[in-house]
């Protein structure tokens, strides 16, 4: 039996329009599996991020089911909730919402200190991913000292403080430079090695590359699931990338 | 290639076997798929046209070697190259004629001859990120790795313009 640590059943989210709901999302049904990394792409207004709230509890369905790891979640309480995203779930949202009275490495050992991390664990865990994230530098500042880009990697590793089952992100390169898209490219594939499940809703091509499966979304529906892996061979994919294909 | 190699010549004479370990490793990752018999015939077309020269050398315990050198005319062509600004052909006008095509034929639909095309990028993207990522990072030959990385996502970011556009023309 396959092991799916995400499931959505029937999945929708309609809002009230002008005469006619906005089905935002519209019965989805999809299923990752434990370990994979997942993208998730579409035009602007397709659903995605909707979809997204909808898998990390941040909003609640019209209709339909939501399984992670095995229980049953879309109707589970805030607190509920609160607990499994302190544990299993790593939520990257587009809004940073770091607390700003603590340090950026306060913040994000806070998740760990949380769930009896001690202070000396926490603490290393922190500052290792803020080493690979390139922001260590930045670790004892202030959120509204660091610039945009600084906070959102602060926000990531946060989310990946606890080694979270999944990691759900909404546009996780969406204020960085290359330099840090690059980094943030190179924290998830370790994350994805270790064998943590992504769920990556993007623009970002680069992001969107990162996975072994691409979703496309238009109006509120999947209406595409390919794998990305085992393109060209490394010979081929040599040759063409110096131009010298045949 | 062929005036990479000048290149190489132009800053000290080599044989064949040296000048393509030059280039192999000026190459990175890439300069496993380098093709050693190129390297040779590109060496003899340079000579006959008179923008390298070669010596044979003699040696004790092996067939003698030829050395190859540039010649004032090929070390002209080599200055010339660095300063051309003439850049790869790229795909936006063949692919706009192919969506055009596909919606005056009617024989493909354009929305999926997109989607099809970023499946098949971003396969591409997904393993020229890998190599990046696997290379050594003191290895500047990454850069032709980052190069192709940054227009492949060029290339799906064009796409997704392409698609804002034809998916208003898409009969409903």
């Amino acid at each position: 039996m396959t092991n799916f640590v995400l499931q959505a059943k029937g999945l929708s989210r309609h809002y009230p329009g002008d005469g006619v709901p906005v089905r935002a999302v519209d019965t989805v049904d999809m299923a990752v599996e434990t370990g994979e990394a997942v993208s998730v792409m579409g035009p602007s207004g397709c659903g995605k991020s909707t979809l997204l709230h909808l898998l990390g509890g941040l909003e609640r369905p019209t209709s339909g089911e939501v399984w992670l790891g095995g229980q049953r979640v879309d109707r589970l309480s805030e607190t509920g909730w609160a607990r499994l995203r302190r544990r299993s779930v790593g939520f990257v949202f587009q809004a940073f919402h770091l607390v700003d009275e603590l340090s950026a490495v306060e913040n994000v050992e806070l998740p760990a200190l949380l769930i009896g991390a001690s202070r000396k664990a926490a603490r290393g865990r922190a500052l290792g991913l803020l080493e690979r994230l390139g922001v260590a530098g930045r670790a004892g500042h202030l959120p509204d000292r660091l610039s945009g880009g600084e906070r959102q990697r602060v926000a990531l590793a946060r989310a990946l403080v606890n080694e979270p089952l999944l990691v759900l992100a909404d546009e996780p390169t969406g204020n960085l430079d290359s330099g840090a898209t690059a980094q943030i490219l190179r924290l998830f594939a370790g994350v994805h090695e270790a064998g943590q499940t992504l769920l990556l809703v993007t623009h970002d091509p680069r992001v969107a590359a990162t996975a072994d499966r691409l979703l496309t979304m238009r109006d509120g529906s999947i209406v595409e699931d390919v794998r990305l892996e085992g393109g060209l061979s490394r010979q081929a994919l040599l040759a063409q990338v110096a131009g010298w294909e045949p | 290639m062929r005036e990479a190699m000048l290149a190489l010549l132009a800053k000290e004479p080599a044989h064949g076997y040296e000048l393509r370990q030059r280039l192999t490793r000026a190459l990175g990752p890439i300069g496993e798929v380098l093709n050693p018999g190129q390297i040779y015939i590109t060496l003899s077309r340079l000579e006959k046209a008179g923008l390298v020269r070669s010596d044979q050398v003699a040696q004790a315990a092996a067939p003698d070697k030829k050395v190859y050198e540039v010649t004032p005319q090929g070390r002209e062509q080599v200055a010339s190259w660095l300063l051309d600004v003439s850049w790869p052909k790229v795909a936006p006008a063949e692919f706009h004629l192919k969506l055009v095509a596909a919606a005056v034929t009617g024989l493909a639909d354009p929305i999926a001859l997109i989607d099809a095309q970023r499946r098949d990028l971003l396969r591409r993207l997904r393993d020229v990120q890998r190599l990046a990522q696997a290379a050594p990072s003191d290895d500047d030959a990454v850069l032709i790795l980052e190069g192709t990385a940054l227009r492949l996502q060029a290339d799906v970011r064009w796409l997704e313009a392409c698609e804002r556009r034809w998916t208003t023309r898409r009969p409903q």
